[in-house]
């Protein structure tokens, strides 16, 4: 099979992941696209080992340590998305802005920090709200 | 002890106890009067020592390097010859005097410590000055004394002509101590030695290269400090201090110290005769115009103020004609009788409750209530107006002698033309000093209408002192024929013809200010004008503070208040409205530098304000709108920091592949 194939596929597979990490909205499809970046790389370690004929198939070891470690990664990342999910009601990627800088935020005064507990965050500012709400 | 370690004390002494006493004089006031007397009063009891161990014997020298400077080296060096030692003692003498009457004159005053202290500072960097052989040395005691003199003026700095008297006298004396300093440095350059023996050894062999244009540099810092004219205008203005502080000013300190700086190095102005011409004009215009308007002050202080510049006006009239003996004689003579003068005219505006002559000339039985003040005043304006046999007398004929014997060429140390100036200016003011002098006594002491208030006998520290400065003021001239050793041995005898000369314009002068008093006596009841006393049993010094603050709603400013009654505004005609602002140099002086002066400066603040701030704030605001527009890109969206990120990954990989390219190429 010539290598023409899978490095194809595996440019494919990666521009898909890359419009998906880019485009899409969805937190969850996000990070399926990240996967998908993943495994393009993993697809053009095993092409290549095969290519080059490496005696000690150093590729193919490190595709399993990418799995491996993608496997952990999409374990956090999924915990992430689900933490945030069940605090705002929302996965989506756009809406998730807190750390924009709005104009109401930069006239705030540098004590935040010993105001957010107490105050009551109707009255709070708009950024500081959202600051509080994230981190809550 | 020998005689150097004597004189070293002599300066030393005021200067600790003006140290100690700016220390003590919060945490322990009980020490403070002793303090302030006590040092001074050493100083004067061995300023005496020293000056009869010297005995106007053959100039004692003695001096310890200060700096190697590499060029030429400053010395601490002693200069006692007959001149220094004599001063010192009037120095002394008018100090201790100055120090017991300010305990009474400013008794309940809250900053009585620091005045007390900066009053023996003063007379310690008067006593430098007197004593110091080397002119770098002479010239820290000489602008010691010009920033005590801006705070001693400044006392009641409540008072907005305190402030400004004070500005102006540290501004004024400053402006003549500039070219004085770069005379001083000239001076060192051409002989190449800042020792007045040195100098004086210099000038002798001739090496000096440039002594007109030193001599006149001199001449500046001289005129400033001791207020000759053009430079006089901060003395009648510094009466905005305390009348001690006056008397020590124009009697001993301060304004001396120019007269005396000639004095000590007349041979280097002897060099040029168009520096000592200058000095005659100088002298002249001084002694003329001061005596004109001290005829048409109302203020008595001022009245004061302007015969200190006449008669310094003779002193330098005598340095014009190179007879510093005659000089310091006068300046002797008449530190006694004007700080008699001053101290008494104290205890009269404590007395009156006022400083307006106007008001006094309607109070009757002034002499009755402070017959102490009335009679040490009344010799001392005797002295002033050079009847004999006073002090004054004899020391301003000296002086009209030597000026005689240079117009008439039997001296040669100076031009002809710079002894005719004197002379005839010389006589033209002892008109014009007796008629002053009568004025005052008159106004002061032989006004009718109600009675002046009784306050009480004067403190005896205030009365006593004026009966000590008196002895000199009496007996002084009477010692002409035995000081001549201290003088150069130079004879100091009047002569009959300007002796007969002197004292005759001088009476003439006194009866026609008489005969207009009575003239115009007349009048004085017809426009009253009275003093009222706020807080007649306060001490002396509130007392002169409130004087100053109402006079110019009671009586019109100052200088002139519209009273017909008064002889100098018969006698002086028109000429009155003139003298009595001091012939508007204070308006010229406004117009030619002050207003200029504050246009430059308002004009450096607008460049500082406007022109410099723009730039500052401009770099500020750029900056912030920076950060504004950065700040858009912040949108707190991940993916498009993520898109940015990619862009920018992918122009750096395709610039990285295209250069490469292009250098593989070349």
């Amino acid at each position: 099979m010539h290598l023409a194939y899978p490095a194809v596929l595996a440019a494919l597979l990666f521009c898909t992941g890359l419009y998906g990490v880019l485009a899409r909205r969805n937190a969850i499809l996000v990070l399926m696209s990240v996967e998908l970046m993943l495994n393009a790389v993993n697809l053009n370690l095993v092409a290549f080992d095969v290519w080059l004929r490496d005696a000690l198939h150093s590729g193919q070891a490190l595709t399993l340590f990418t799995i491996a470690i993608a496997a952990a990664e999409i374990g956090i990342g999924l915990a992430i998305v689900l933490a945030v999910h069940r605090n705002r009601g929302s996965s989506d990627v756009d809406r998730l802005r807190d750390t924009a800088e709005t104009d109401a935020a930069e006239s705030l005064p540098g004590d935040e920090d010993d105001t957010t507990g107490t105050e009551d965050q109707a009255t709070a500012p708009a950024g500081k709200a959202k600051k509080a709400e994230a981190t809550a | 002890m020998t005689t150097t370690t004597l004189a070293v004390l002599v300066p030393l002494l005021p200067f600790l106890g003006a140290a100690t006493g700016l220390l003590l004089g919060r945490t322990a006031p009980g020490y403070v009067r002793p303090l302030a007397i006590l040092p001074t009063l050493a100083a004067a009891v061995i300023a005496v020592v020293v000056a009869a161990r010297q005995g106007g014997g053959p100039a004692i020298d003695a001096s310890t390097r200060l700096t190697p400077t590499g060029s030429v080296p400053i010395d601490l060096a002693l200069h006692l010859d007959g001149f220094a030692v004599l001063v010192a003692v009037l120095v002394g003498l008018v100090a201790t005097c100055v120090q017991i009457y300010s305990t009474a004159y400013l008794r309940h005053d809250p900053r009585y410590p620091s005045y007390a202290a900066l009053v023996s500072l003063f007379t310690s960097a008067m006593l430098l000055v007197v004593y110091s052989g080397d002119v770098m040395v002479l010239l820290v005691g000489w602008e010691v004394m010009g920033i005590c003199s801006y705070f001693l003026v400044g006392h009641y700095w409540e008072t907005p002509e305190a402030r400004a008297a004070s500005l102006k006298a540290f501004l004024v004396t400053k402006l003549g101590d500039v070219p004085f300093l770069i005379g001083l440095f000239a001076l060192a350059a051409d002989t190449g030695t800042f020792r007045i023996t040195g100098i004086l050894g210099a000038v002798a062999n001739g090496g000096l290269d440039h002594p007109t244009l030193i001599a006149l540099l001199l001449l500046a810092g001289v005129a400033g400090k001791s207020a000759q004219f053009p430079l006089h205008t901060w003395l009648p203005d510094a009466m905005a201090g305390p009348t001690p502080v006056s008397a020590l000013i124009h009697a001993a300190t301060m304004v001396a110290a120019g007269i005396y700086f000639v004095a000590r190095l007349l041979p280097v102005f002897a060099e040029s005769g168009a520096a000592l011409v200058v000095l005659a004009v100088m002298a002249a215009v001084t002694m003329i115009g001061s005596g004109l308007a001290a005829l048409a002050q109302d203020d008595i202080k001022r009245v004061l103020a302007y015969s200190t510049i006449g008669q310094l006006g003779y002193m330098s009239g005598a340095l014009a004609v190179g007879d510093r003996g005659a000089a310091v004689f006068h300046l002797l003579s008449h530190g006694a009788f004007k700080a008699v003068l001053f101290l008494a005219a104290g205890v009269v505006i404590h007395a009156a409750g006022t400083n307006s002559l106007t008001a006094m000339s309607r109070m009757g039985g002034l002499a009755r209530r402070i017959p102490d003040a009335y009679w040490t005043m009344t010799v001392a304006l005797l002295a002033l107006a050079a009847i004999p046999p006073f002090a004054g007398f004899f020391s301003k004929e000296a002086i009209l002698v030597a000026a005689e014997h240079t117009a008439l060429g039997e001296r040669h140390v100076a031009p002809a033309a710079a002894g005719w100036t004197v002379l005839v200016a010389g006589l033209l003011a002892a008109v014009l000093t007796a008629a002053y002098a009568t004025r005052l006594w008159l106004l002061a002491f032989r006004g009718r209408g109600a009675e002046a208030p009784d306050h009480g006998r004067q403190p005896a520290a205030m009365t006593t002192v004026l009966w000590v400065l008196a002895i000199p003021t009496i007996g002084f001239g009477l010692t002409v024929g035995v000081i001549t050793d201290w003088f150069d041995g130079h004879s100091l005898t009047p002569s009959v013809t300007t002796a007969v000369l002197s004292t005759g314009v001088g009476l003439v002068g006194g009866l026609v200010t008489y005969g207009a008093w009575h003239h115009t006596m007349a009048l004085a009841a017809r426009t009253p004008a009275g003093a009222v006393v706020a807080h007649p049993e306060a001490e002396p010094a509130l007392i002169e503070a409130e004087a100053m603050t109402h006079h110019t709603a009671g009586y019109g400013d100052a200088p002139g208040t519209p009273d017909p009654a008064d002889p100098g505004r018969l006698l002086l005609g028109p000429l009155h409205r003139h003298a009595a602002t001091g012939f508007h140099l204070d308006a010229l002086y406004a117009t030619l530098f002050v207003r200029p002066v504050q246009a430059a400066a308002s004009l450096v603040r607008f460049l500082d304000r406007e022109v410099v701030d723009t730039y500052v704030r401009g770099s500020g605001t750029g900056a912030r709108w920076l950060g504004t527009a950065v700040r858009r890109a912040q949108t707190g969206n991940v993916q498009t920091y993520l898109s940015a990120l990619l862009a920018g990954s992918l122009v750096l990989a395709i610039a990285a592949v295209v250069f490469a390219n292009v250098n593989a190429g070349s």
